[in-house]
């Protein structure tokens, strides 16, 4: 049986299954590992900050400075790379470093100030973003045989796609996030906060180290998704990825992730991404719509769910009722 | 210095709040092997006492021992780790997670750091089957009575417990069946030497189960007595630092007056729904009190919950001064008079940041509307004079109500729909987690109301309370009305009779 709280999860799934079906009907190309392959990389970046974004939404939170660290992430990398000479791994050991103690700063503000989210990381945001220009307000671009050999990478897969090393980062990034989310205390922790704080602290769960960590684990996400942004773009440029926060916020939304926290997959936020990209690509092989069409299509999926979530919550009040009605039957 | 023998040993605790001194000097002992009862009027400072002693609140003075050695645990996790395993007052665990998750959160069983689901399944079912609990321990927890929540939350911390179990209020919301069984288990744990710290306002309960008693009253200490050598009425009087006014019944005369105004103007006939009530006729009038008895799952909520609208009926009509109404909403039921007090009100009723007053004023405004604000002046008029009548304490209207006891929040609640002034109350369980004295006011305010022409509806698994205030009873079994018991017959007796000897028929059916 499935369990209420899987089924927006479920029905995400479901709906993916159903457009993809429809679109390959229309373009029977789009069935081809080449179209999975350039779907995965397109999204990479945007699918690891996601994941990050899941377990700050899953905690009842919100992360707005996602955008900007990737922004900032990428001219620093490229000023470091390309032009004052580092190697490309000290540099991104560097903004991993800096984007994870920024997390775990917004993170012990929204904690120890009780100041909300909202608040904190839309101070981040313009901070981040404000940095980003600092070191430089051009488009930086970056050139290392490191790199080449990096976005050179790939496995192919039969029928010619290709599976890049982005799209590797990005399959193991959800990959170990759903692990982390399902499988460990941190994880359950992060639920739990989510259900309702006050509980979750009555009942010896660290409120303040596990706040503290979801903010930097979505920093160092973020951090990482910059850089697999900067070996996207072979570029770095202050201005790029603004509005991503909003981006992986649907994905997580979409993928069934409960606004209020407490409830979602890491999974689901993989299938949001998987209909976004979907979405991109069917404009693309169509070649005459807009691709502002991404967006309305994604406000349209936005509302759907909402409301489709809604409609559980009321599905499952019911199912409270009635439950405790037969429990009390067979009491009785 | 500390006394050796002593499990856990609490010395001149003092706490305040924002200048209200909650705990002054209180000196707490828990011995190994004992029930201990912590008793006192509705903010006497038991779940401040509780909370210093699990780590939740720092205190101001004083120092305290587990084992005789001096421990001080700064949050919850390390009251655990010590061995401190407490259900609170206000928690119901998460409603989000499985019944497994919360049993083991934050101490879920591991294989190569993994969580094991598998494992934490099987542990669970074992854990409640203790408690005669055969749940599908993977489904939500919101999917479950409130009843099993608590009895999962007690199980949460009786296994957390290898030294000491607290236990607030636990058995608010379980019916007596229940109420057994965790007895037998806390009895069992007192036989493993575990000490064991229980709050409740039941004093059948605590003279049931618990060893010795110590009372606070305003956050001072009265006393640490031994139950066997302590007779009710001076317990009594521990508590309330006087003797309680006995409520003398003048029902009487009453009964006439009710009985001659013979139409009754709230008519509900042949009222019911599938699968939750059979249907049932009830005929009101005004100044009436019908109490409603019955076991826990006999449908008593179920009734509330159709003659408020909350439900929807199938069948049957109701009627108000002969007009013909649907109950399709509590909005509609408020619109004809209807108030309503749930007996979640502890978890659903409050609004936490709002100020007593403006909990107070609140169903008020909305049966006013919200177009219409009432005056800041007679909020506080109004909060003034529930303040005094339910003695709320402390007696700070403009107070958030969440730094309110859980007690006095309750009672803030009830003022809020008698502020209503409905013609018809329906009241779930009234007096739950209310200290005897409150108890004692809230049941002459019903008195009173009524002599001024209000009919209530009142719900009680306490049938001394019910007959004390009602006018008659109905008796409900198994989702049935199966009797209805008015004057001379109204006597606990009787009622426990008329529930039983259902149970009978149906055994023999
Ligand atoms: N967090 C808080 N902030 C401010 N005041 C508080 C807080 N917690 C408790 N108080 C105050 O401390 C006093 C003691 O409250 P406490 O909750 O310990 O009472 P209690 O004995 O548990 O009562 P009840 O039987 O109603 O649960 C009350 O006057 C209450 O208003
Ligand atoms: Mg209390």
């Amino acid at each position: 049986m499935i369990h209420s709280r899987n089924l927006p999860f479920v029905t995400t799934l479901g709906i993916f299954v159903v457009a993809y079906a429809l679109c390959v009907m229309q373009f029977p190309n789009m069935l081809s590992t080449r179209v999975i392959g350039n779907l995965l990389t397109d999204n990479a970046f945007l699918g690891i900050a996601a994941v990050g974004m899941t377990f700050v939404i899953l905690s009842g939170g919100i992360d707005l400075s996602i955008g900007s660290v990737i922004a900032f992430t990428s001219v620093f990398t490229a000023v470091m790379v390309g032009s004052l000479g580092v190697h490309p791994l000290i540099a991104f050991a560097a903004v991993l470093v800096i984007s994870t103690l920024f997390g775990s700063l917004m993170g012990a503000m929204i904690r120890y100030l009780g100041i909300p989210p909202f608040v904190v990381t839309l101070a981040g945001m313009f901070l981040a973003r404000g940095a980003a220009y600092l070191i430089s307000t051009e488009s930086v671009p970056i050139s290392h045989e490191m790199i080449d050999a990096i976005q050179g990478f790939y496995f192919r897969f039969p029928g010619g796609g290709r599976l890049t090393a982005l799209a590797m980062l990005m399959l193991a990034v959800f990959l170990i996030g759903a692990f982390v989310a399902g499988r460990t205390r941190f994880g359950a922790n992060v639920y739990a906060i989510g259900g309702s704080q006050q509980s979750a602290e009555l009942m010896g769960v660290p409120v303040g180290s596990t706040t503290v960590g979801i903010y930097a684990l979505s920093g160092f996400l973020s951090g990482l998704a910059g850089i697999a942004y900067t070996l996207y773009t072979s570029s770095g440029y202050s201005l790029a990825t603004v509005g991503v926060e909003l981006d992986a916020i649907a994905a997580v939304v979409i993928g069934g992730t409960l606004l209020t926290g407490g409830v979602g997959l890491v999974a689901g936020t993989f299938v949001g991404i998987l209909i976004q990209g979907l979405i991109q690509t069917y404009i693309v092989f169509d070649g005459t719509l807009s691709s502002w069409w991404t967006k309305i299509v994604i406000g349209v999926l936005l509302f759907v769910f909402i409301v489709l979530q809604r409609g559980i919550i009321w599905y499952s009040n019911r199912k409270l009722a009635e439950s405790r009605l037969t429990a009390s039957a067979q009491k009785s | 210095m500390s006394d050796k023998n002593s499990l856990l040993e609490a010395r001149g605790i003092g706490k305040s709040f924002l200048g209200i001194t909650a705990l002054d000097g209180v000196d707490f002992t828990l011995e190994r092997g004992e029930i201990h009862a912590l008793l006192g009027e509705n903010g006497a400072g038991k779940s401040t006492l509780i909370k210093i002693l699990t780590g939740v609140y720092s205190r101001d003075h004083g120092n305290m021992w587990l084992d005789g050695a001096e421990v001080t645990p700064a949050n919850v996790a390390e009251a655990q780790a010590l061995g401190i395993g407490t259900v609170y007052q206000e928690v119901n665990l998460l409603e989000n997670l499985t019944v497994a998750e919360n049993l083991f959160l934050g101490r879920q069983p591991r294989r190569f750091g993994l969580i094991d689901r598998r494992e934490m399944r099987r542990r669970s079912q074992a854990l409640l089957s203790r408690y005669g609990l055969d749940i599908d321990v993977d489904a939500l927890l919101s999917s479950y009575s409130v009843a099993v929540r608590q009895i999962v939350a007690i199980a949460r911390a009786v296994d957390l417990s290898g030294k000491v179990l607290v236990l607030d209020e636990p058995t608010a919301s379980l019916d007596a069946h229940e109420v057994e069984m965790l007895f037998s288990v806390l009895s069992k744990l007192r036989e493993d030497g575990l000490g064991i710290i229980i709050i409740t306002h039941f004093l059948n309960q605590v003279y049931a189960v618990a060893d010795r008693v110590t009372v606070l009253r305003n956050g001072r200490l009265v006393g640490t007595k031994k139950l066997a050598e302590l007779p009710r009425l001076e317990l009594i009087s521990m508590m309330l630092g006087r003797e309680l006014q006995h409520i003398t019944r003048e029902h009487q005369a009453q009964e006439e007056t009710v009985a001659s105004t013979a139409e009754a103007p709230i008519r509900f006939s042949g009222y019911g729904k599938r699968g939750s009530v059979a249907p049932f006729d009830l005929h009101i009038r005004p100044g009436e009190v019908v109490g409603v008895a019955g076991l826990l799952g006999s449908g008593r909520t179920e009734t509330a919950f159709l003659l408020f609208g909350i439900d929807r009926a199938d069948s049957g009509t109701a009627t108000v001064d002969d007009r013909n109404i649907t109950l399709s909403s509590p909005e509609a039921a408020i619109t004809n008079g209807f108030g309503f007090c749930p007996e979640e009100r502890k978890t659903d009723g409050i609004i936490g940041d709002f100020s007593v007053a403006d909990n107070i004023a609140l169903a008020l405004q909305a049966r006013q509307g919200w177009s219409k604000p009432i005056s800041s002046r007679e909020k506080a008029a109004l909060a003034e004079s529930f303040i005094k009548s339910l003695d709320i304490r402390p007696a700070d209207a403009e107070r958030p109500i969440k730094f309110l006891s859980g007690g006095n929040q309750q009672k803030a609640i009830l003022a809020r729909w008698l502020a209503t002034n409905p013609r018809l109350l329906i009241l779930d369980e009234p007096t739950r987690g209310i200290d005897i004295g409150a108890h004692a006011e809230i049941l002459k305010m019903i008195e009173r109301l009524c002599a001024e022409g209000m009919s209530l509806v009142v719900i009680s698994s306490e049938l001394e309370e019910l007959t004390a205030v009602a006018h008659r009873v109905i008796v409900l079994s198994d989702r049935r009305h199966v009797a209805e018991l008015s004057g001379d017959r109204l006597t606990a007796d009787n009622i426990m009779q008329a529930i039983a000897s259902s149970a009978r028929m149906e055994a023999a059916e």
